[in-house]
């Protein structure tokens, strides 16, 4: 493995080939926000709130810092008038369903974003997918997926598994950015639905 | 049939085929394309196989059931060989009169295509300026080929372009030729043919997968499918000299569930290609060993972006990721991987038959070639449309399109699908190419809606955002939670309830998306807004200031009674 030296935000960083800008940022000291970003778990790049402005050969390009490999001379800048805006819009999307998300909240209050500028669908999740990678990736345990697409998209526990595996468990909970209000109705619903042997875990 | 051992042996067959071949003897070609299809063409198709054996006409009257012919506004078409006369809107009832008049060589008035415009009857199918103002390189031969007989395209000099690939060309000669033509991506990004190639055959790999793409989901978009339908084995000749060319050793159609017809044919001619030992082991006794597989994909509109393609080809769910080395390198199942377009495919026969030189004669400085489309929306003539790249976009609306319907006006053209746009009246002198399309911020994309003024734009963007909601993954913010949003203000736009807000709200989305989204679905999902908003915002503005809906399309509150 190979050293790299690149640039973020004006400070030079040495970093090894095939880490992410994330990970040497984050080893410089310098913080970029990530919601869907976990350690254990492969680049996701669904939020899209650490995305970074790349420089090379005079060219600005927009990439995730999650997911983007190091390369060297690169020049990565983690704060720009239009990195602002996009991350302040991107917040406020997810606000029209977590207005009250602790995470999404202080992120709001660095970036200015605007918790009512777009119409409110209570929903709490903003499918990171965090849960539903943490048990396929870590765990594999396969108790959530995703179902549907576009904007029906949601997370569901599948009641065979879920009865087997959830009770004991609930390690994803704590990875949501949203207080896992939705998980847990969520996964009562996968519950009530399992097959009546299986649902109580007293037998 | 024995497998064919040699090029010699497929010459042999070939030169077989044309001797017992009577060119004089007529030949009934009847579309069969998805949309004849739809009309019942089976027993049309039926109808005359019937008649010529109640008349006793059998070695007489040859029947072919062709693949799409194109003018689909007509169909179904029979078009008479050798004279190719062209009868319009056939019926089971006009059978045994066609086929009487065939045989006593008398055209049928009443069934030939009128001229709207002068009155005319047009007996002969190249006259009818459909097809007179089209350049059809790989279109032409359509009514020629039963797209289940490998012998019809034989007979069309189908193959020749792999025996002399085969014969006479290196690998590197092959993509020098591909490279010279200059043939760009058919998916519509424009993306140079020839250097994709170069890629991989740079790369080592014992397996390389070579794809065609032929998942076609934009609405008002039926070209690709109707192509592949109607001559697989042009795809698949394509397909070998790209083995040939990148030393590939398997090959992949994806083709969507929703293609049943295009499914079976082309599984019926990779069926034929292997009987006849020109996909296999050693073909024709060269070194080349190469399979054709069809992949059928669940329908899921999103396949079509190449990460997504390669996701649902290995069996994983269809959804975009990130990625930062190259298909050519890592694609399927991390093999060197080539993946062109159904189009570019189609189109390589031809330039290799041709030669670089001849394809390029046709075209603009940077886009060469011709340009399939399907052409439909409020025209007179919808269908298939070849046109040679550099023609405007006018000539096809007006001179091949017929022009609007009677009493309307052409308000628009919609071209690229729902990541493309509207090149309104006034710019239709715009030509096909991709850069000049790229500079008027649109892609040149394989759908052609025409719009006239009983259309709404409103309602047309908000059609689309409606389509793209469905479709797109859901995967990344700005994508789905941008189309949720633009939807609701839509939706209060056309309800007669939007705020003069409600523009720069959605201009304000549609930046973020297009910088931050993670895919092209989700970056060009508000292309067709903001060209509509460039172009027609006087419509938006009327929607929101006046409560109106020029067009009469959305349903508007009624002005409260004083």
């Amino acid at each position: 493995m190979s050293e790299i030296t690149l640039t973020i935000d004006n400070k030079t960083v040495k970093a090894r080939e095939g880490m992410t800008i994330f990970e040497a940022a984050k080893n410089a000291g310098i913080n970029i926000p990530t919601l869907c970003h976990h350690e254990k778990l492969k680049p996701y790049t669904a939020c899209r709130i650490c995305t970074v402005e790349i420089e090379e050969r005079g060219r600005i390009t927009l990439d995730t810092a999650c997911s983007c490999p190091v390369e060297n001379n690169m020049v990565v800048r983690t704060r720009s008038e239009n990195i602002d805006n996009i991350r302040k819009t991107l917040l406020e999307l997810m606000l029209s369903h977590a207005p009250d998300a602790p995470t999404l909240v202080e992120l709001a209050k660095e970036y200015g974003a605007d918790k009512n500028r777009f119409e409110k669908e209570p929903m709490f999740c903003i499918l990171c997918g965090l849960c539903v990678r943490y048990c396929n990736e870590v765990k594999k345990k396969h108790a959530l997926a995703f179902v549907e697409r576009g904007t029906k998209r949601e997370i569901s526990f599948i009641p065979e598994i879920a009865a087997k595996e959830c009770w004991d468990c609930k390690e994803c909970f704590p990875l949501c950015p949203t207080e896992y209000l939705q998980a847990t109705y969520v996964l009562m619903r996968a519950l009530i639905d399992a097959p009546a042997s299986n649902s109580n875990p007293g037998e | 049939m024995p497998i064919l051992k040699s090029v010699f042996e497929l010459e042999e067959l070939r030169k077989k085929i044309l001797s017992d071949k009577d060119r004089n003897i007529p030949c009934i070609a009847i579309c069969g394309g998805t949309g004849c299809h739809n009309q019942g063409n089976q027993r049309l198709v039926q109808a005359f196989l019937n008649e010529v054996k109640i008349k006793k006409l059998q070695p007489r009257i040859h029947i072919r059931e062709t693949g799409c012919q194109g003018f689909c506004e007509q169909g179904p078409m029979a078009v008479i060989f050798p004279q190719k006369i062209c009868y319009v809107k056939v019926t089971v009832e006009d059978v045994p009169e066609i086929v009487a008049g065939v045989n006593n060589n008398k055209i049928i008035e009443r069934l030939l295509y009128t001229n709207p415009s002068t009155g005319e009857k047009i007996i002969h199918e190249d006259d009818i300026p459909f097809y007179k103002n089209q350049t059809r390189f790989i279109g032409g031969d359509f009514n020629k080929i039963d797209p289940n007989s490998i012998e019809d395209y034989l007979a069309t000099g189908g193959y020749s372009a792999f025996v002399k690939v085969l014969q006479m060309m290196t690998p590197e000669q092959v993509i020098g030729e591909v490279k010279k033509s200059n043939i760009r991506g058919r998916s519509g990004n424009g993306f140079a043919a020839g250097r994709k190639w170069e890629a991989c055959l740079k790369a080592e790999a014992e397996t390389k997968y070579i794809i065609c793409n032929c998942h076609e989901g934009d609405p008002g978009a039926f070209v690709d499918r109707r192509m592949l339908e109607a001559n697989p084995h042009g795809v698949i000749e394509g397909m070998l000299i790209g083995a040939f060319a990148m030393k590939a050793t398997e090959g992949f159609i994806f083709v969507g569930d929703e293609f049943p017809l295009t499914v079976h044919n082309t599984e019926t001619a990779i069926k034929q290609a292997e009987e006849f030992g020109l996909l296999g082991k050693n073909i024709l006794g060269s070194e080349l060993s190469f399979t054709v597989k069809v992949t059928i994909d669940g329908g899921n509109y999103v396949c079509g972006e190449s990460t997504a393609l390669t996701a649902s080809m290995e069996g994983r769910v269809g959804e975009p990721i990130a990625k930062y080395d190259h298909a050519t390198e890592h694609g399927l199942w991390a093999k060197p991987t080539d993946l062109n377009n159904l189009q570019t495919w189609a189109n390589i026969p031809f330039i290799l038959r041709k030669g670089a030189d001849e394809y390029i004669k046709t075209g603009t400085e940077r886009s060469k070639g011709t340009r399939s489309f399907s052409l439909s929306g409020a025209i007179r003539n919808t269908g298939i449309v070849e046109a040679p790249m550099g023609m405007p976009f006018r000539k096809i609306v007006y001179d091949i399109g017929g022009g609007p319907r009677e009493g309307r006006k052409i308000k628009a053209l919609q071209v690229g699908g729902p990541m493309g746009g509207f090149i309104p009246e006034n710019q239709l002198d715009i030509t096909v190419d991709f850069d000049e399309l790229t500079k008027a911020g649109l892609t040149l994309g394989p759908g052609l809606i025409a719009i006239d003024d009983n259309a709404c734009i409103v309602d047309m963007v908000k059609y689309f955002f409606a389509f793209l909601s469905n479709e797109s993954c859901g995967k990344c913010t700005p994508c789905r939670e941008g189309l949720r949003q633009m939807i609701k203000i839509m939706n209060r736009i056309t309800e007669g309830k939007g705020k003069k807000a409600d523009l720069e709200l959605l201009e304000a989305i549609a930046k973020v998306q297009k910088s931050a989204a993670l895919c092209a679905l989700g970056k060009g999902a508000s292309n067709t807004l903001l060209s509509a908003l460039k172009n027609f915002r006087e419509e938006f503005e009327a929607h929101i200031e006046s409560k109106q809906c020029p067009a009469g399309v959305c349903k508007m509150p009624l002005p409260a009674a004083n």
